[in-house]
C-alpha cells in the first residue's frame, strides 16, 4: 500500500512540472510534437528511475552523517553530506553517458527512439530535483525510494505528452500574435496546474 | 576585476565599447534568458513567492554565474570537447556547494525555504546554457559581461514576478529591516472588518506560470520581433 501511495502521489499530487517546475526547459523546448515528446518522457522515467536508487544508497552508505559506520565505527562522526551535490551530479552525468551506451549496444530500436534525448537529459533539473527530494525526505527503504523516481517519471511524462497534445491542436486557434508559442504555453501549463492541484490532499 | 580588466582593454577596446555594452544590455530585453532563451525557467517559477527569496536566488545565480562564466573561460582551451558537459557540471557544482555553505551559515530561515532550489542551480539551464554558448568560446573579460549580462536579466524577470504575486497574494512586501510593507490600509482587509481579501491563488504555484505568460505578452506586444510563428 505504501508503494502504491508514494507512485500516485508522485504522479498526481506531487507532480514535478505542476507543483515543482522541475524540468521545464525541456519540457518547454521539445513540447511541439507529441512523438519526440514522448521519447523524452520515456528516457525521463527511464534515468530517474535508475539514478534515484543509486544516489539513495550513495546517501545513505556514503554521505550521510554517520553513514560510513558501515566500513568502521570509527567512522561514526564523519559527515560528508556537503559533497551531495557534486556527487549526485556526478551520477546523474555517468549514468546517463553509461545508460546511452549500453542502450545503444543492446537495444537499437530503443536507441533509435530515444537516442537525442538521453544527453539532454543531463541537465535536466527534474533528475537531480528527484535526488535532492529523495534526499530531503528521507524514505526508509531503496524500495520506496525507486518507486518514487519512477513515479514522478511517470508524472513528468505524462505532463509533457499532455502539453504537446494541446500544443499540437492550438496551431490551429487563433491565439493573439505576442503569445503565440512561449506565452500560451505558459498559460496552458498554469491552467493544467490548477486542475491538476484538485488532487491535493488525497490520502490513499 | 576592474583594474584587471581596464589593463586589458587598454589595447583594443574601451571598457564600454559598443560592443560591450551590447554582451550587458541584450539580455535584458532582447535575448532575455527567461522570456525569449527559455532557459532557467524552473528556479525561476518556484521560489517567487516572496520577493525576498527571489532575491537571494538571484544574487546566488548572479554569484555562480559570474563565477562559472570566468573559470570555463580560462579553461576554455584545456578542456577536452568530449568531457566538456562533466567538467562544467563539476565547475558549477563546486560554485553551488559555497552558496549553498554560505546561505545555511548566514541566512538559515531563506536557506530552509529554498531546499532543493539552491541545488538545482547546477542544472539551471541558463549557466549551462551560457557555459556551452558563450564561456567555451570567449575570453574571460566578454564572458565576466556575458554572465552580468543574463544574471541580471534573469533576475529582473524574477522580481517582477515576485513582486506582483507577493503583493496580490499576502497583500503586502515583507523587507529586511522594516518588516511588512502594506499597500492598502490595515482596516481594508477582510480580516479587520474591510471588504478586501487577499488573492490567495497568487501564492499558489500555478500562478507563477500565468505570470510568467503575462510578462512575455506584454514584452512580445512591445517588441514585436519577438513574436514567434506559432
Amino acid at each position: 500500500m505504501e508503494y502504491l501511495s508514494i507512485f500516485v502521489k508522485g504522479i498526481f499530487i506531487e507532480n514535478m512540472i505542476f507543483a515543482y517546475f522541475l524540468g521545464m526547459c525541456s519540457y518547454l523546448a521539445v513540447s511541439k510534437t507529441v512523438k519526440t515528446a514522448n521519447g523524452l518522457g520515456l528516457a525521463v522515467i527511464f534515468v530517474l528511475g535508475i539514478t534515484v536508487p543509486i544516489n539513495y544508497l550513495l546517501e545513505n552508505y556514503v554521505l550521510e552523517e554517520g553513514a560510513l559506520a558501515w566500513i568502521d565505527p570509527e567512522y561514526e562522526a564523519v559527515n560528508l553530506s556537503f559533497l551531495s551535490f557534486i556527487m549526485f551530479i556526478a551520477v546523474i552525468a555517468s549514468m546517463v553517458q553509461l545508460v546511452e551506451m549500453i542502450v545503444e549496444k543492446f537495444a537499437p530500436a530503443l536507441y533509435g527512439a530515444l537516442g537525442i534525448f538521453l544527453p539532454l537529459i543531463a541537465v535536466n533539473c527534474s533528475i537531480l530535483g528527484g535526488a535532492l527530494f529523495m534526499q530531503d525526505r528521507q524514505y526508509p527503504s531503496i524500495g520506496e525510494a525507486t518507486v518514487f523516481g519512477l513515479g514522478s517519471g511517470v508524472g513528468w511524462w505524462l505532463a509533457i505528452v499532455a502539453i504537446a497534445a494541446i500544443r499540437e491542436k492550438i496551431r490551429y486557434s487563433h491565439v493573439p500574435a505576442p503569445l503565440k508559442g512561449l506565452g500560451i504555453t505558459f498559460i496552458i501549463t498554469g491552467l493544467m496546474g490548477i486542475a491538476f492541484m484538485s488532487f491535493m490532499g488525497i490520502e490513499i | 576585476m576592474s583594474t584587471e580588466t581596464a589593463v586589458a582593454t587598454v589595447k583594443k577596446e574601451s571598457l564600454f565599447s559598443k560592443k560591450n555594452r551590447k554582451l550587458l544590455v541584450d539580455p535584458l530585453d532582447d535575448s532575455n534568458p527567461i522570456t525569449v532563451q527559455v532557459l532557467g525557467i524552473c528556479s525561476a517559477l518556484a521560489i517567487t513567492v516572496q520577493l525576498q527569496q527571489a532575491v537571494i536566488m538571484s544574487l546566488s545565480v548572479l554569484f555562480v554565474m559570474i563565477g562559472g562564466n570566468v573559470i570555463v573561460s580560462l579553461l576554455r582551451n584545456m578542456i577536452p570537447d568530449r568531457i566538456r558537459i562533466i567538467v562544467q557540471l563539476v565547475v558549477v557544482a563546486s560554485l553551488v556547494i559555497i552558496v549553498d555553505q554560505v546561505l545555511k551559515a548566514f541566512q538559515p530561515d531563506i536557506s530552509e525555504k529554498l531546499s532543493v532550489f539552491v541545488g538545482l542551480i547546477i542544472t539551471n539551464c541558463i549557466i549551462m546554457g551560457r557555459l556551452e554558448a558563450f564561456a567555451l568560446a570567449n575570453k574571460p573579460g566578454p564572458s565576466f559581461l556575458d554572465a552580468i549580462g543574463n544574471a541580471m536579466g534573469y533576475a529582473w524577470i524574477l522580481l517582477a514576478v515576485s513582486i506582483v504575486r507577493e503583493v496580490f497574494g499576502s497583500g503586502a512586501i515583507s523587507l529586511p529591516g522594516m518588516g511588512q510593507v502594506k499597500f492598502l490600509p490595515t482596516e481594508w482587509f477582510m480580516s479587520e472588518g474591510g471588504f478586501y481579501e487577499n488573492n490567495n491563488l497568487m501564492i499558489l504555484p500555478p500562478m507563477a506560470l500565468i505570470t510568467v505568460g503575462i510578462i512575455i505578452w506584454i514584452q512580445r506586444s512591445r517588441n514585436q520581433a519577438l513574436i514567434e510563428e506559432n
